[in-house]
């Protein structure tokens, strides 16, 4: 069958209907433009919100806990062997948080080829003195071009360089420390350790996560500068954050090492289950109103060729006398169907692009959020593809039955009827 | 081609039944045979079942007993595909309403069942129905919508959309039942031109005694039975 004929006889029914065929393709036109608009927001929003704790939480965080040694004594012993032990008030032998052998550990882990990165910490525990009084609050040892690299250290960085860190003695601030003890760039303020070395510390910029209560208490400086304002030696690390290619390894790859080092190790999945919940089901949300929307401008295109079919019904029966088989009356209107969901699902790509980038543009200004400046768009070409599919397929659908009533309208009916 | 004994189309027995609201029986035996290059009209009453019996030798209506050939082979029983690229190849049509297609033009609604038919490019196409439409005296208005047309004008276009793919036959359904006396006249001689200077076969169904004192063979219809010129 020659589809340029088919072609132009759908053309020529469109437009003999051209406002109805119109409003037909404004419907889809909309719905796809509120589908690639709502997901690209949604998904924006969706991104930022779990960049916010996801970009900057390594995959796999390992530490020293402090808690009773599991082995103890008593279990050693042949007398008791074989009864259940019960021993009572026992206290924690090792008072250290530091990790031991950090250094090999560091090695292994660098050596590993599933790891994208490995950057080590020292949390430590200090008191801001402001004053006579003392904030309590936590120094982060951090080597700033690792967490930058890794955990996007320099979008919270509100004022200043993470490099500045480099100088040893300074310390860039959490915003709520900061406000609190009204320090300036540029002042010193003093720490306190809790082994009770006192150290004087350089302000050189303003952390801000977005988490009140994290920037209230936590201030960075580098390594060294922690290493040697709580007297340790260049050995002495807290933590060691882990960011690996693929963060779906983290579960295994936590199990793994953790038997290996004898050392705790948690995945990002455990601690942070509920995040994904969450985007998943505002995703869900967002796919389910976006296909309403294509599925209400479906039931438009139906009525829309039936009243066509009607309309056109003598059309139908000339078309089949002159030798037009059934298939061909339906290939015709399913090609009209077809050309609605097209022109109006390409449109409403484009228009859908286009209120994305004015979405982009509208101020979005919290103080949670120090890095957004406008709303947050995720500009993935998923949804753009997802849409187009859905413009063909329930216009198809929304055809499909019409022109099948076409297909059957019987010639000799409608001739004899005049 | 010259007057033959060849047939083109061939009723045998043919049987058709309503059963809407009653079982009526509105063809009744009917045979006859229909040779190249005849100009053939069907007569009756209203009600005779001459329309019917046209729908049947058409190939649009199968529900009928009896056999049907056309260019001497058997059509009934074939399928729906096969009857509709029969009716594109070797069956042109002329109604009593034109039933031309609104939307395109008058040069457009000959072309299509050539296009349809897809044995000539569109340029050959077009040659050939300007070429039926000058036959009319209609090359005039080619490029103009079909509903720009006075009736007569109409029918003289859906005759020249009948002859495009040089079909084996013309049926035609009262062609000049909504004409008026000058526009039935000039219909009726293009018909009688067809039949003498191109030998067209033709077969017409009317009530117009007139019409059908022209033709070179009436077949009577009565009761749904032929009662003479088979």
């Amino acid at each position: 069958m020659k589809w340029s004929l088919i072609l132009e006889l759908a053309r020529a029914l469109m437009f003999a209907r051209i406002k109805q065929t119109l409003v037909a393709a404004i419907g889809v036109t909309f719905s796809i433009t509120m589908f690639v608009a709502l997901l690209g927001f949604m998904n924006g929003l969706n991104t930022l919100l779990d960049g916010l704790v996801l970009n900057r939480t390594p995959h796999i965080r390992f530490y020293n806990q402090i808690k009773p040694n599991p082995n103890q004594p008593i279990d050693l012993s042949s007398e008791f062997g074989t009864g259940i032990n019960v021993i009572r008030s026992i206290k924690p032998s090792n008072s250290r948080l530091a990790i031991y052998n950090s250094e090999p550990i560091l090695k292994t882990l660098n050596e590993d080829p599933r790891v994208r990165g490995v950057s080590a910490k020292i949390a430590s525990q200090v008191f801001y003195n402001v004053g006579s009084i003392d904030l309590t609050g936590v120094v982060n040892g951090i080597d700033p071009e690792k967490e930058t690299e890794l955990f996007a250290f320099q979008d919270y960085v509100t004022v200043g360089n993470p490099a500045d860190l480099l100088q040893t003695n300074s310390i860039i601030l959490g915003k709520g420390a900061a406000d609190r003890m009204l320090a300036d760039i540029g002042d010193v303020i003093q720490v306190t350790t809790a082994q009770g070395n006192k150290a004087q510390l350089k302000v050189v910029g303003y952390y801000q996560s977005g988490l009140a209560d994290f920037d209230n208490a936590n201030s960075f400086a580098s390594i060294n500068t922690v290493q040697k304002m709580m007297g340790e030696p260049a050995s002495y690390l807290t933590d060691i954050q882990v960011k690996l290619y693929d963060f779906n390894q983290a579960p295994e790859f936590a199990n793994e090492y953790r038997d290996i080092f004898e050392i705790e190790a948690d995945d990002i999945q455990t601690v942070n289950a509920q995040f994904e919940t969450g985007s998943s089901i505002r995703t869900l949300i967002s796919y389910a109103v976006g296909i309403t929307l294509l599925v209400v401008s479906g039931f438009g295109i139906y009525n829309i060729l039936n009243m066509m079919i009607y309309e056109k019904l003598d059309t139908i029966a000339i078309l089949k006398a002159i030798g037009f088989n059934s298939s061909d009356v339906k290939r015709i209107f399913i090609t009209i169907a077809l050309s609605i969901g097209f022109i109006g699902g390409a449109l409403g790509l484009l228009l859908g692009y286009l209120s994305c980038l004015g979405i982009e543009r509208i101020p979005f200004e919290t103080d949670a959020l120090p890095t957004v400046k406008t709303y947050p768009i995720d500009f993935s070409s998923k949804y753009y593809f997802i849409g187009g599919v859905f413009s063909l397929v329930t216009t198809y659908l929304a055809g499909f039955f019409p022109a099948r009533k076409a297909s059957s309208v019987d010639p000799v009916d409608i001739i004899r009827g005049k | 081609m010259t007057k033959t004994n060849q047939p083109v189309l061939e009723a045998k027995n043919i049987d058709k039944f309503f059963y809407n609201p009653i079982e009526t029986q509105v063809l009744k035996n009917v045979s006859f045979r229909i040779n190249r290059g005849e100009f053939v009209s069907v007569v009756g009453k209203s009600g005779c079942g001459k329309s019917t019996l046209l729908y049947i030798l058409s190939t649009m209506d199968t529900d009928y007993k009896g056999e049907l050939l056309i260019d001497e082979q058997i059509i009934t029983g074939k399928h729906a595909n096969y009857l509709s690229r029969l009716r594109n190849e070797k069956i042109g049509f002329v109604f009593q309403f034109h039933y031309l297609l609104n939307e395109f033009s008058v040069l457009e609604n000959v072309l299509i069942p050539g296009l349809k038919l897809g044995k000539f490019s569109r340029e050959e196409l077009e040659h050939r129905a300007m070429e039926k439409l000058k036959i009319f005296d209609m090359q005039d208005h080619a490029l103009k919508k079909a509903n720009q047309l006075s009736g007569g004008q109409k029918q003289r276009v859906a005759i020249a959309r009948a002859l495009i793919n040089d079909p084996l036959l013309i049926m035609g359904d009262e062609p000049t039942g909504n004409l008026d006396k000058k526009n039935a006249d000039i219909v009726f001689n293009i018909f009688k031109e067809l039949t003498t200077e191109f030998h067209q076969t033709i077969l017409i169904v009317t009530h117009d005694p007139e019409f059908a004192d022209g033709t070179d063979r009436i077949i009577e219809m009565e009761d749904g039975r032929v009662i003479s010129g088979q």
